[in-house]
């Protein structure tokens, strides 16, 4: 009989020994890697309509987060404030500017700034703001310095692995609820122990079972 | 040649090859009908089978488009045809196992003519039964959460679930099958690589037969490689469906947490697996001219375990009633009431007139021996067990709370999705008795009287010619 295959064919099986399950574990890493949100979404700096700066009001003029985000200790959604409170202050100053131009058109019309959004999780993700402040969480465990962005930027990846990070072990995480906007702040060079805190009123015990997030 | 086979000189067995064949003219009839030109009826058997595989696809697919909300499962059944095909066709998938392992290690040499083909049915049959934890996940591109695979999400499958070690039972099983099958295989697939006579067909057989040259060499690490993974195999026996019971059994749902679940799925699986391999067997036997090889023998053989583990599986339903009983429990015995008298009593009074009646006539020898009474035998059976599983999965219909009772009734996609199973199971089948020997070659050469070193002491006038 001729023969029917050639002789390298010979070394296949242990070339695919070898091949095969290297094979499997790169994509494996692969995928960890280039399709985690630490990779896709981390550094996301989209181009607002209007080029707020949050680097010079909440950083230089040091004005606090809850001025304009006002719902934050009391609602699930941190409100983006409506026109007519960034115009509590432009009507007086800079009102002429041509990057306020839009701002105050919206104040005219009525018509919503078309922010876009940065921080987005998923619909079937229930976050609240309101828990995670009373809790001790500040702004900037999530929103990394926004003091100094001149545009906002994603910092954290927001993944499902990153939030039950903190959530598996929150005490590193937290700060007294009278430091919660405090940018700066740093725990752990603080010396902050939650335990010991009196003014804690929740206990320290985030959800790591499913429907804590997922309801 | 001799003209009628007699029985061994030394140990008085029935040949099992009977009338008797030379070793050339087993590999002629094994190999003859992937030789044939295909006959019409295999191409209208072949037609059948893929409608019944469109009618999966379209079912599976408007699942997926619409979500499982198509099928009847509800609250308080939040398990309906799903469950019990699933337990149903890995149950039928055990008759391989068995036939090739358990029986290869207890030196049953009668196994070698039928392991090969209920190897294969139990492959297409663990392909049918993964089908559905597949598909009842709702949503299936998610199926790679049931493995533990490093991810973003920092989540692990949940280790303490039965339903996941279903998956890592039912899925080692399927592989050990496929390499046991497989490995079998070699030897078979050779012979038919160096027999083909198109391109195709030597390549195909040719890659498949791993260079297999029939060496001596090859032949002694062929049979440690099939020792080995049979005794690999046994175990699985035994495990795969204990852990399908655990399904139930982890549960606290009365009439499911027993501690004889393991043993009597088990039983039960053997059960329907050979009632399968005789349905179809029964059939193939005569239509390719194997009549020779599984002989009435074999196939009384397999009605005999049938029986045996028939009779385990009534024993188990008597032993949980009376278990029931004995107990003091309330809610068990109200289960078991419930089962015989409440809504479904018809599907409890199917089982156990199928599964437990019906294969006490296998005690008859004229019974065993006729194949027409055998093959409504071995459909009744999986009829039966196919009751069983649907008597066990409504038990969710009524539990220990009254007000929160409930009935199940399937819809539409719920028998046309368990239809298309057999879709798939069928495809299969038509392929493999078409392009792959249905009897394992090698194997039956090997219990022929002149395989006995023996055979030639005395007998030359009687068995000349070969």
């Amino acid at each position: 009989m001729s023969k029917l295959f050639p002789r390298w064919m010979n070394h296949l099986p242990t070339v695919l020994a070898v091949v095969g399950p290297l094979a499997g574990v790169g994509v494996v890493a692969a995928v960890n890697y280039w399709f985690s949100p630490k990779y896709t979404d981390v550094g996301y700096r989209p181009e607002q309509p209007v080029p707020f700066s949050h680097r010079l009001h909440a950083g230089e003029l040091g004005m606090d987060c809850r001025y304009c985000h006002n719902t934050v200790e009391r609602a699930a959604v941190a409100a983006i404030p409506p026109t007519n409170t960034c115009l509590n202050c432009h009507r007086y100053v800079k009102p002429d500017s041509e990057k306020l131009a839009l701002v105050r058109a919206s104040g005219e019309t009525g018509q919503s700034i078309p922010w876009v959004r940065v921080h987005q999780l998923p619909d079937y993700s229930y976050f609240s703001h309101d828990v995670h402040l009373s809790a001790g969480v500040g702004c900037a465990s999530c929103h990394g310095r926004i003091d100094q962005m001149e545009r906002v930027t994603l910092s954290q990846p927001l993944s499902m692995g990153w939030c039950l990070e903190c959530h598996r072990n929150p005490e590193p995480h937290l700060r007294p609820p009278s430091e919660i906007t405090n940018m700066a702040y740093e725990p752990r060079a603080a010396g902050y122990d939650p335990k010991a805190d009196p003014a804690r009123q929740r206990a320290l015990q985030p959800p790591e079972n499913c429907s804590g997030c997922h309801r | 040649m001799v003209a009628q086979a007699h029985p061994e000189p030394l140990d008085r067995r029935v040949p099992l090859v009977d009338p008797p064949a030379t070793i050339q003219q087993i590999t002629e009839s094994v190999a003859a009908p992937m030789e044939w030109k295909a006959p019409l009826g295999w191409w209208l058997f072949l037609a059948g089978s893929l409608s019944c595989l469109g009618i999966w696809l379209g079912s599976v697919g408007y699942l997926f488009w619409t979500g499982t909300g198509v099928w009847g499962v509800n609250n308080p059944v939040g398990w309906g045809f799903d469950i019990v095909n699933f337990v149903w066709w890995v149950g039928i998938g055990h008759a391989g196992t068995l036939i090739s392992a358990v029986l290869f290690l207890f030196r049953q040499k009668w196994r070698t003519s039928i392991n090969r083909f209920s190897e294969a049915m139990t492959l297409f049959a663990v392909v049918c039964a993964l089908s559905f934890p597949t598909i009842h996940i709702g949503r299936a591109w998610l199926l790679y959460w049931v493995m533990p695979i490093p991810n973003q999400m920092a989540v692990w499958p949940n280790f303490r679930s039965p339903l996941l070690w279903d998956v890592f039972a039912v899925s080692v099983y399927g592989s050990v099958s496929a390499l046991f099958w497989f490995v079998g295989l070699i030897p078979d697939l050779a012979t038919m690589r160096d027999r083909a006579t198109k391109k195709w067909q030597q390549l195909f057989y040719g890659v498949l037969a791993l260079g297999w040259r029939s060496s001596h060499r090859h032949w002694q690490h062929y049979e440690v490689a099939y020792l080995l993974l049979a005794g690999l195999a046994t175990p699985l026996v035994l495990s795969v469906h204990s852990v399908v019971s655990f399904d139930f059994a982890v549960s606290q749902i009365p009439g499911w947490h027993t501690t004889i679940f393991p043993p009597y799925f088990v039983a039960g699986a053997i059960f329907s697996g050979f009632g399968m391999v005789m349905t179809l067997m029964i059939i193939a036997r005569s239509i390719f001219k194997l009549e020779h090889l599984v002989t009435r023998h074999h196939i009384e053989n397999m009605a005999k375990v049938t029986l045996l583990t028939g009779s385990l599986v009534g024993y188990a339903y008597a032993m949980e009633f009376f278990v029931a009983w004995y107990s003091g429990n309330p809610y068990e015995r109200f289960t078991f009431i419930n089962r015989m008298f409440g809504p479904y009593w018809w599907a409890y009074w199917s089982m156990i007139f199928c599964n437990v009646v019906v294969p006490q006539a296998l005690w008859f020898q004229s019974v065993r021996r006729n194949l027409g009474v055998l093959f409504v035998i071995s459909i009744l059976v999986n009829v039966g067990m196919w009751f069983e599983r649907y008597v066990i999965v409504l038990t969710l219909a009524r539990d220990t709370l009254p007000s929160s009772w409930g009935s199940y009734s399937p819809t539409i996609f719920d028998f046309s999705t368990y239809l298309g199973t057999f879709g798939i199971f069928f495809t299969f089948f038509t392929l493999f008795v078409r392009f792959l020997p249905m009897v394992a070659i090698a194997e039956v050469k090997a219990v022929l009287p002149e395989a006995n070193p023996h055979h030639d002491d005395g007998h030359h006038a009687a068995h000349g010619g070969h």
